[in-house]
């Protein structure tokens, strides 16, 4: 988390750095209408409290986690409608994980939680928080660092399955270990 | 008068919009889809072009177009007409009698030597037959379906002496189809003029406006995290106002524009926050270990209420800008949430669930007595208009997201919707001030 700078500090940063502009404001192209990914390249340029995401773990060959045959090959936990609880074989894939996360210092693994598309998107966002939340403190009791573990929600913004049945709901209510 | 104007289109209006790199968010079309019960015959009779005028827009039928959407008239077709004067003094106000009219607008567009147009229009009582409204519109050619929305404001208001709300325009979120880039887009209060504020591969939600309607806040997930930003409309500017660890959600602007309310779960897990603008002060409104979120201000911005599922179910609280205790305001169904006041105070918009359909209901700031303004399974996100006439909502049609808006009495309603993919989150702009 060493990359996440508290924006008061970042700003007053930012501040020391650029000679007092305290706002991470850049003008757009004139031309191009704005990508999310100019602006936050642009943002980027010269300004020290605009994040550079962390660069993925670079797939290791052979790795469990790419191995249709290995019980490391599912990430995806499920949960019933409206709760954050884990069940049964969720706690199973999750065990697995844990031990694999515990014997492996590089691994860091980031915590996506979804949700269906009934209810607010806002409301959905702070429920796949709290799945996201369940699975973390699931693999922390299991014994992995809680400092290899971060979490995202992303409510209901990404679902697995279009769609409006109850089929996709199922496939959209999840956390996904992302590693 | 209870002929509805039926599920076929009365009107269709397409736009072919252009995002970035290429990327076409093709047609936002606008269609009527309720009937209009009570509604007012009204002639908009179309405008004559003086000189040679060619304004390529037909003013006329864009202000005829808005007054049908707001419910309150039903303008005549055109092939009823049996003439088509352009002054008052032109006007058989006797013909206008016999064919029902309760008004008349008639205007004509000329062109001014240093470019542009004046267009000239009166709106006339059928039955004294004297004018209640002339005036000279000056607009540039692009602005010209601009100068008619702002001629339907200035009828709208003058017959029914509330300001109209055809100037406005929406925010929104598109995407195409699944997992595929998302935009936000601001557009026409009629779907026209559609331009894209932001793109992105990674979601994009929740936008709200400045009081000032010149810039809107929203929420990003580009970078794989999400952040509030707060984007100037005029000149792209942004600024990233809310990046902590966990959720940055659900911006609101206070009335004043100074501070910013949010959700953020910094410190655990979802809470109610406000972020003074000028002195990016943030101050903690709730602490609970449940979820506080989708907080929006009361207009006399005296307090605020947000969604919590501190009894074990959404409800809707209220709380001081300052924070303290948070009192129940909804006890009515398993879950209410997403409130949002009417410019007036007087009543709350909000999503509640009832057999398994989410639908937009209306309630006045107690919680007491309930309306639903919608008729769908998972419609969300409601918005009202700035004169409190009208609200906005996503729905479903089809399996698409599309929006809706709908009058607060009853009568017409209408529908957004893009040709492909999805229109969500709607969110209706102040009224815009020139």
């Amino acid at each position: 988390m060493n990359l996440h700078l508290r924006p008061v500090a970042a700003l007053l940063l930012a501040a020391a750095v650029t000679g007092g502009c305290a706002t991470q404001q850049q003008p757009l192209p004139p031309a191009a209408a704005p990508s999310a990914e100019t602006l936050d390249a642009m943002q980027r340029n010269g300004d020290v409290a605009a994040e550079v995401p962390a660069p993925r773990e670079p797939a290791v060959p052979l790795s469990p986690l790419d191995d249709p045959g290995s019980p490391l090959y599912k990430k995806v936990v499920y949960f019933d409608y409206d709760t954050a609880e884990i069940r049964p074989e969720g706690a199973e894939l999750l065990r697995t994980h844990a031990g694999y996360i515990y014997q492996t210092p590089s691994a860091r693994v980031t915590l996506e939680g979804h949700t269906d598309e009934r209810g607010t998107r806002d409301y959905n966002l702070a429920l796949g928080e709290r799945r996201a939340d369940a699975v973390q403190r699931f693999l922390v009791a299991e014994g992995v660092p809680a400092e290899r573990l971060s979490r995202l929600s992303y409510g209901e913004e990404r679902p697995a399955e279009p769609g409006s049945s109850e089929r996709a709901w199922s496939l959209n209510r999840r956390v996904e270990l992302v590693y | 008068m209870q002929r509805p104007l039926s599920l076929t289109a009365l009107l269709l209006a397409a736009l072919l919009a252009w995002g970035s790199a290429g990327t076409a968010w093709a047609k936002l079309t606008i269609e009527i889809t309720g009937g209009v019960e009570g509604a007012q015959p009204i002639a908009v009779v179309p405008f004559g072009n003086i000189d040679g005028a060619k304004p390529g827009v037909d003013i006329a039928d864009v202000v005829a177009a808005d007054l049908a959407r707001s419910g309150k008239f039903k303008p005549m077709p055109r092939r009823e007409m049996l003439m088509t004067p352009h002054r008052e003094d032109d006007v058989d106000m006797r013909e206008w009698q016999v064919l029902g009219m309760n008004s008349l607008v008639v205007g004509e567009v000329t062109p001014r030597a240093t470019g542009g147009y004046d267009i000239r229009y009166a709106l006339m009582d059928v039955f004294s037959g004297k004018t209640l409204l002339a005036d000279t519109v000056t607009s540039t050619s692009k602005g010209l379906r601009n100068a008619a929305h702002r001629i339907a404001d200035a009828i709208y208001a003058d017959l029914t002496g509330e300001p109209g709300v055809f100037a406005t325009r929406i925010a929104y979120v598109t995407s195409r189809g699944h997992k595929s880039r998302v935009a936000l887009r601001v557009a026409d209060a009629d779907g026209f003029n559609a331009q894209t504020i932001v793109d992105s591969a990674e979601p994009i939600m929740s936008p709200a406006w400045s009081p000032d309607g010149r810039r809107l806040a929203y929420v990003s997930f580009e970078g794989r995290q999400s952040a509030i930003y707060m984007q100037d409309l005029g000149s792209g500017r942004r600024e990233r106002i809310a990046s902590y660890e966990g959720i940055n959600g659900s911006p609101a602007f206070s009335p004043d524009g100074r501070r910013l309310a949010m959700t953020l779960s910094k410190d655990g897990n979802p809470d109610i926050y406000v972020l003074d603008l000028g002195t990016r002060q943030l101050t903690r409104l709730t602490d609970h270990y449940a979820i506080d979120t989708e907080p929006a201000w009361a207009p006399s911005g005296d307090h605020l209420v947000f969604t919590s599922d501190r009894g074990g179910k959404p409800q809707i609280y209220r709380v001081a800008p300052t924070g303290g205790m948070a009192q129940r305001v909804t006890f009515q169904g398993d879950y209410n949430a997403a409130a949002e006041y009417s410019p007036d105070g007087r009543s709350l918009v909000m999503v509640t669930r009832e057999g398994g359909r989410f639908r937009v209901v209306m309630t006045d700031p107690q919680g007491g007595s309930r309306r639903y303004v919608s008729n769908g399974r998972l419609d969300e996100s409601p918005s009202f208009a700035p004169n409190g006439n009208m609200i906005i909502y996503a729905t479903q049609n089809n399996g698409r997201g599309v929006l809706a808006a709908t009058p607060v009495s009853t009568g017409a309603s209408h529908r957004l919707s893009r040709d492909a993919g999805e229109v969500r989150e709607p969110a209706w702009s102040p009224l815009m001030r020139r």
